[in-house]
């Protein structure tokens, strides 16, 4: 057993070890949940120190027999792409206990055991190198959200939590048969072994076959990520949610959709990728426009930060379908950082509800006066949201828009607009939250931060501002992993991409 | 090294300092961090500048990597030359006075370590965006300029109109600044590296442009964004409301420093511009355009700061003209210039609020007596901006308006008229404010020391700064500017500048009620005029409304709600999702089906588990 395997079993040990305590001592439940999932991070934080970029292949593999007919095996491994989003699910669930501890008081053991068993989902699905493996990890995490959603989340929780659930049980059963047929086909479900295949040439599939599972696949990343027009579920979901389900369904559930695109639909289906690459990018840049748009009248501030997610996260699939190394760094470093600044926007509306029991801005106004820490706090998040160069979005977007520049520039200049729109709604939430006046209501009812609000922020905040200016932390093994999945979805694609042009334009 | 990167750095040590101890420190203390962080900023400029003195060449430092972009590396690097040293001459000295005069000016209101804590950013991110030595970290300054105009536009948040308007200013600028990220993503594409070191003379070497190219392109993108940041037609809309902050943010932010950011870039770029006549020109027309247009609506407003704020935006104007003329030296002359004579005016209109606590001109008068200080002081800059001989804004005026008439001699006689408009307009202020009769204010009071202070000093730069020779300083980063000194289109320029004073002086001292007979007497011109062409509110309906209204009721309502939801949440349209589904599945193969059904008892599972837990 490695660090990696330490960093997974560990919340499941806790979700274990939390189901078999009394539910009456709430408080020493918190405490273990949150003492185990800091030990997660800690650890977690010995992978980032153990990474070596540049290093071939997986890290921290573990290759061991699971089932034997069919060869079904529990091998995980890390590599750039997923490092940080394993270590983005390591650091968000000891900031989501944190904020749940007074907000959560209903069946508090239920609510820890179930976010641990998330934790565990979250990250199996980031280092699963199976299949199947992957796809029940994918499954599991499912599970626990589903139930935040529909016990702990407010009063339309089963509506949201039923659509959410079907919306992407439709998709995973996509990608169940993906799975299958694939093994029909290659008789393995090892992702290494699948991509050898993939590189040598043994993996051939017909045109319509190759688009068939590329949208088994795809469709259940797209409703996971989500892309436009499959996101009507999300709102619904972050509305009802618990602040802590907010923060982990749009900070590392919705990296699962980007995530699977770049671990499989890019190396494992090239072509069909590339021939639907104009179809997506057009969905991309839609997304982007309409969930900012969408997002500048909404109401509701949990609606209107869920459908900005449905615009940052249509630049995510903008830059992995660029099919260039800026336009994939950018991708995967926009991954995290809308991870840290929407889970931080989530936390902070929560903050809010906290005090006032209302999701509706109308309701708000003048809050930087009674709570001037929280409104210079948020005015951080929400610039950083808005791409405010040195706070960390403005480099994720940077390099996904120079990809798209570099690709066709007219994606990049319709891709832009939705930079402009993002300091639309930024601010004029902000201004009708916390300018203005504050009515008496307000002012008696809305305080200043408290020191374990801080706490779950604090670390949220400094990685704004490191992912903003010091990249080169983070950047190189991205780049060195998104380099040779590139690599992959050059094997066996250009030379039928030649076939098709013009001899000129070859020779040129 | 001359180790650059100290000048920003101390303001950002003072924004550090105020922001997050400053509610526990006492005034002295915050002034202390606030003054000082931006005068070890000008020591230091000063100590490099002799170090490195006559700077006949560019001096870069390389620091480390910012980000690493596929092979391109856009690392935090920072470079002086003779035109950054212009620059931050300027940012520092002038933002010096202006930090000192705001210890006076802003004593009474509450928020005080907040203000010199932004103010003390916005020196950091205007030093940046000076020094930065690519295209990336000058976006960088750019941006975080127009963050720091936002947060103290804003600064009495309050107040609607100031939260407003600081929201009005970011989003506009946001709408330059995508033009100036579109044309920093062309520059990488075509030239694979945003350094400015390797760009221009890259750019160098390319051909000059006869029609539309890629440089055209890049060169209009750019001026897409300085319209922004630099208050041009058609972005201009933002400043005037921007007078909401405090005066001193008005003085250097809104006049002297921040808004000649575009100004600054447009000279930065002037290689591409050279090699993209078309992209120039469009630089000389907007930039001459904007400064007729504006200067007839300062002809017209009472709020004096409105009126100074007009007359930034018109002198903005002609600095683009005169680098649209491919008079990049003048253009700069004349943002240095501007940069005392309009922080001047600035803080003394700021001194004049704060002796009546009003700032509408209708309510001022016969002031001379009571604030003769702030009177005089202003009426250098007053005489500076109107081109009065050998003042400093005779000079660079008179630069620009040579090389425009050689370009072309309409641009001469437009700028020229402009200039008759702007003493008309500055003058018109000082007469109503000093001269006369006081009408409907009891008391006032001159500011003190450390107010008149930086006024009694920028007085001093706007009657002697022309003796600089800022042209023939930048002489070797530009071709030389064509056209020579020709005493009779200098003389006429002084004439309008003269004349223009001698309209006012008849128009409001003279002869006291003929100002309001013409303004009748102008009818629906007057009012198109006085009401800003009415620009704002086409834009509201046109633009703003639009886009909301649209947003909400089509695409929120209609499409997302309506059509796609509603196409979700059918029943039938799920059934028959779900069925189609199931005849893909239904392929024969025995494992699919045991999947399904292992599917199937876990959804089970999971709805009895629902059921219970509610």
């Amino acid at each position: 057993m490695n660090l990696l395997d330490a960093v997974l079993a560990l919340p499941l040990a806790g979700f274990l070890l939390l189901l078999a305590l009394p539910r009456e001592r709430e408080e020493a439940l918190r405490r273990l949940a949150l003492a185990v999932a800091l030990s997660a991070f800690l650890l977690s934080l010995g992978l980032a120190a153990g990474y070596r970029t540049g290093a071939a292949g997986f890290q921290f593999v573990t290759d061991a027999a699971w089932i034997s007919q069919p060869k079904i095996r529990y091998h995980v491994g890390l590599d750039g792409l997923s490092l940080w989003l394993v270590l983005l699910t390591t650091l968000l669930t000891p900031v989501g206990i944190l904020v749940s501890w007074r907000a959560v008081s209903r069946r508090v053991k239920e609510f820890y055991a179930l976010f641990l068993l998330l934790e565990f989902g979250l990250i199996g699905v980031f280092i699963a190198l199976d299949l199947v493996l992957f796809y029940v990890f994918w499954e599991v995490s499912l599970v626990p959200m589903y139930f935040l959603i529909g016990v702990w989340g407010h009063e339309r929780r089963i509506y949201a939590a039923v659509k959410f659930f079907l919306f992407t049980m439709a998709g995973s059963v996509l990608m169940l048969a993906g799975i299958i047929y694939l093994y029909t086909y290659a008789g393995t479900f090892d992702y290494t072994e699948l991509l050898r295949l993939e590189s040598s040439g043994a993996l051939h599939f017909r045109p319509t076959e190759g688009w068939l599972l590329f949208l088994a696949f795809f469709i259940s990343f797209a409703i996971k990520v989500p892309l436009f027009p499959l996101h009507t579920w999300l709102p619904d979901a972050h509305v009802e949610a618990p602040t802590a389900g907010s923060v982990m369904l749009a900070s590392v559930m919705l990296k699962m959709g980007c995530y699977g695109l770049l671990r499989f639909s890019l190396p494992l289906f090239p072509q069909a990728a590339r021939d639907c690459a104009p179809w997506i990018v057009a969905l991309a840049i839609a997304g982007i426009i309409y969930g900012a748009l969408v997002a500048l009248v909404q109401p509701n501030m949990k609606k209107l930060v869920a459908y900005t997610s449905v615009s940052h996260l249509g630049f995510v699939v903008l830059g992995i379908f660029t099919f260039t190394p800026l336009g994939l760094d950018g991708a995967v470093y926009q991954m995290v950082n809308h991870g840290i600044s929407t889970g931080a926007l989530f936390i902070l509306v929560g903050y809010l509800y906290e005090r006032r029991h209302s999701l509706e801005i109308a309701d708000y106004g003048g809050v930087a006066t009674p709570a001037p820490n929280l409104a210079a706090v948020f005015m951080i998040t929400a610039l950083a949201s808005a791409g405010l160069p040195t706070l960390n979005n403005f480099v994720g977007e940077y390099l996904v828009l120079q990809g798209a520049a570099q690709a066709d520039f007219r994606w990049a200049a319709l891709a832009a607009t939705g930079v402009i729109l993002a300091a639309g709604y930024m601010l004029w939430l902000y201004q009708r939250v916390f300018f203005g006046a504050a009515p008496a209501d307000v002012g008696r009812q809305v305080y200043d931060l408290g020191r374990r609000e801080w706490a779950a922020m604090l670390p949220l905040l400094a990685l704004m501002v490191w992912l903003g200016t010091a990249t080169e932390t983070f950047l190189p093994a991205i780049r060195d992993t998104n380099a040779r999945i590139l690599e992959q979805t050059r094997s066996n694609v250009e030379v039928r991409v030649e076939l098709r042009r013009p001899p000129l334009e070859v020779a040129r | 090294m001359q180790q650059l990167w100290l000048i920003p750095l101390f303001p950002l040590l003072g924004f550090l300092l105020n922001g997050l101890l400053g509610r526990r420190l006492s005034k002295a203390a915050i002034n202390a961090v606030a003054v000082g962080a931006v005068l070890a900023s000008f020591l230091w400029t000063l100590k490099v500048l002799g170090a490195l003195w006559p700077l006949e060449a560019p001096h870069l430092e390389r620091y480390f990597t910012w980000i690493q972009a596929d092979q391109v590396r856009i690392g935090y690097d920072l470079a002086l030359d003779r035109l950054s040293a212009v620059m931050l001459l300027v940012v520092t000295g002038v933002g010096l006075l202006i930090h000192i005069y705001s210890v006076g000016y802003m004593a009474q209101e509450g928020g005080y370590y907040r203000f010199f804590a932004y103010l003390n950013l916005f020196m950091f991110f205007m030093l940046t965006l000076v020094l930065a030595a690519n295209f990336l970290l000058l976006f960088v300054g750019w941006e975080g300029v127009g963050l720091c105009s936002y947060l103290l536009i804003g600064f009495w948040f309050l107040k609607a109109s100031a939260s407003n308007a600081a929201n009005k200013a970011f989003i506009v600028n946001r709408v330059g600044d995508f033009g100036f990220s579109l044309a920093i993503y062309l520059i990488f594409a075509n030239f694979g590296t945003l350094d400015f070191a390797r760009v221009f003379p890259a750019v160098s070497r390319q051909p000059v442009e006869s029609g539309w190219g890629t440089l055209t392109a890049i060169g209009l993108l750019l001026l897409v964004g300085a319209t922004g940041k630099s208050a041009q037609i058609p972005l201009y809309v933002w400043l005037p409301d921007a007078m909401e902050g405090p005066t001193p943010v008005s003085a250097l932010i809104h006049a002297a420093t921040m808004v000649t950011a575009g100004v600054y870039m447009v000279a930065r770029c002037s290689a591409i511009y050279l090699h993209a006549p078309a992209a120039l020109e469009a630089v000389a027309i907007i930039g001459l355009l904007t400064a007729f247009f504006a200067a007839t609506i300062g002809i017209t407003q009472f709020d004096i700061k409105k009126v100074f704020a007009y007359s930034t935006i018109s002198q903005l104007g002609y600095m683009f003209l005169g680098a649209g003329v491919g008079a990049f030296g003048a253009a700069i002359f004349h943002l240095w210039t501007h940069a005392f004579f309009k922080a001047l005016l600035f803080l003394g209109a700021g001194s004049v609020i704060h002796a009546l606590g009003e700032q509408d001109l209708r309510r001022m008068g016969g002031l001379r007596g009571k604030t003769p200080l702030t009177f005089w002081t202003l009426l250098c800059a007053a005489l500076s901006i109107s081109g009065v001989p050998f003042t400093a804004g005779f000079f660079s005026k008179d630069e620009i308006l040579l090389a425009a008439h050689h370009h072309a001699p309409w641009m001469y006689w437009l700028g020229t008229l402009t200039a008759a408009m702007t003493a008309f307009y500055v003058f018109r202020a000082i007469f109503l404010a000093f001269f006369g009769e006081p009408r409907g204010w009891r008391h006032a009071h001159e500011s003190p020391p450390v107010m008149t202070l930086p006024l009694a000093a920028l007085a001093a730069l706007s009657l002697a700064g022309g003796y600089f020779d800022v042209p023939g300083f930048l002489a070797p980063l530009f071709p030389a500017a064509a056209g020579h000194h020709q005493a009779g289109l200098a003389a006429v320029a002084a004439g309008a500048g003269l004349a223009g004073i001698a309209l006012a002086w008849l128009f409001y001292v003279a002869r006291p009620g003929l100002a309001e007979r013409t303004a009748a007497r102008l009818g629906a011109l007057y009012r198109l005029v006085y009401n800003k062409y009415f620009v704002d509110e086409l834009y509201e309906a046109a633009l703003l409304r639009p886009v909301v209204e649209g947003s909400r009721r089509l695409l929120w309502h209609k499409v997302d709600v309506g059509l796609i939801d509603g196409a979700v949440n059918g029943v039938g349209a799920r059934a028959c999702g779900v069925g189609g589904v199931l005849r893909l599945i239904q392929s024969g193969n025995i494992r699919s089906y045991a999947a399904w059904v292992l599917l199937g008892s876990l959804v089970a599972l999971l709805a009895a588990l629902a059921g219970g837990s509610r």
